[in-house]
């Protein structure tokens, strides 16, 4: 859903012949409800601007040039800190990607830098020779090159849009603390919507499949099976991965271990050790088999889903996750292949616990 | 937070360093410090292996294998037959 009602753009500026659309520095209702949409994953891979050379005020040939991505959320992060001043910015085609996942495929890059600023016709709208990059740009974009190809030097910018006017006060100075990429709580917390919506497809039909196995037993098949069996066993599949997906990033700092594999399989162990002790003292009757199997998937479980939240973090690499993934992926395996066996064998052998 | 120790593969060669201070204003983890008008590696399990710093180093004297450390992104490459990609701009939601 490329944004095509420009509610962003207030009116227009003319460069010679030329007219470049202005962008608003308020964010409207709408610019909130899209961000808030593409959090849920909604829409989210084709939340784009289109591409080319935007003002903000009443820039003249002195003023910065601003570079970012065409995702709707970094122009709008972007051009909402900018309120009364006077730039330009150049919005790259980077498929609507955010400005540092474009910069590790390259796509935030050396070549469409180049390619966009001939374009725009920049050396004739700007007098100086200037591109502000942000710098989590600086892995797609080689200051050298771009300078060598039309003649602009590359200031990389701050880390967060929200350094920008410090930034530009201080005669495009970054402080140590601006050139830092951090992951508080905040940050994490955001990302909590996508990582539910990516894994929910995969999490709802394996927790149908329980559901419906649950009746699978001695009376061959039966609705109290699916109600007394196969429910719990849904509910318990689809808590841990709701649990592990949002408590995960939040308690990230705070569970023990670095490789998230082990972060995840310790939130598993307090999970499956909270379900047992509430499966305790309710009362409610569990299988021995069943026992043992929820105590080797939800930790696998656990540990897998927290694993796949590597790559949005800010500070893992990928020789380290290679590492672990090696190290886990057999152990999550067969911890959730054997549980599996197990809770498949105590649907025959339902013996255990009772109130 | 800390990732992983003694895992990535950055390399440096301090010998070829121009003292550009590129790779100082790059990184997001300050893995490079400048000392001496020269560039010093002084915190290098702090590497994200983004490839900033290697691809703004003009001369040459930073090496990495650049990529994105996400397990999905790894987990997608082998299902593709494929080297790890998170490419989440071919429809599938990741990163």
């Amino acid at each position: 859903m490329q944004e095509r009602s420009y509610a962003w753009q207030d009116g227009v500026v003319r460069t010679g012949t030329d007219e470049v659309p202005r962008l608003r520095t308020a964010l409207s209702t709408r610019d909130r409800l899209g961000s808030w949409a593409a959090r849920w994953a909604i829409g989210r891979m084709d939340y784009s601007v289109a591409p080319g050379l935007y003002a903000v005020g009443d820039p003249t040939p002195e003023s910065p040039v601003l570079v970012s991505a065409n995702y709707k959320l970094s122009v709008d992060r972007l051009r909402s800190v900018l309120a009364g001043r006077h730039a330009w910015v150049l919005v790259l085609d980077t498929k609507g990607i955010n400005v540092w996942c474009a910069a590790g495929k390259g796509t935030f890059g050396t070549e469409e830098i180049v390619r966009r600023a001939q374009a725009a016709g920049l050396e004739r709208v700007v007098s100086h020779r200037t591109l502000i990059v942000p710098q989590l740009g600086a892995p797609g974009v080689a200051a050298h090159v771009v300078k060598r190809e039309c003649g602009f030097r590359v200031a990389y910018g701050p880390v967060r849009a929200e350094d920008l006017p410090a930034f530009l006060d201080a005669g495009m100075k970054a402080t140590p603390e601006m050139r830092r990429v951090l992951f508080g709580l905040v940050d994490r917390a955001v990302l909590i919507p996508v990582e539910l919506v990516t894994g929910a497809k995969a999490a709802l039909l394996i927790a149908a499949a329980l559901l419906l196995l649950g009746g699978v037993g001695r009376d061959l098949y039966s609705l109290a099976g699916v109600r007394g069996v196969g429910l719990p066993s849904a509910g318990l599949f689809l808590s841990t991965f709701v649990l592990a997906s949002a408590l995960g990033p939040i308690l990230l700092p705070w569970l023990p271990g670095r490789a998230f594999a082990v972060k995840g399989a310790v939130l598993g162990v307090l999970v499956a050790g909270t379900a047992g002790a509430l499966a305790l003292s309710c009362g409610w009757p569990l299988a021995a088999f069943h026992a043992v199997a929820w105590g080797l998937i939800v930790p696998a479980l656990s540990s897998f889903t927290l694993m796949n939240f590597t790559g949005a973090s800010t500070y893992t690499s990928l020789s380290g996750v290679l590492k672990e993934m090696r190290l886990s992926l057999p152990i999550q395996g067969t911890a959730a292949g054997v549980g599996l066996v197990l809770w498949l064998v105590g649907l025959f052998f339902p013996f255990g616990v009772r109130p | 937070m800390r990732y992983l120790a003694n895992v990535v593969t950055l390399e440096y060669d301090a010998g070829l360093c121009t003292g550009c201070t590129n790779c100082t204003l790059v990184c997001p983890h300050a893995v490079f410090r400048m000392e001496d008008k020269r560039a010093a590696l002084v915190d290098r399990n702090a590497c994200m292996e983004c490839g900033a710093c290697a691809r703004n180093c003009e001369p040459g004297a930073i090496k990495v294998r650049a990529g994105v450390g996400c397990a999905a992104g790894v987990i997608n490459g082998w299902l593709a037959g494929s080297g790890p990609s998170c490419d989440c701009s071919d429809g599938s939601s990741c990163c």
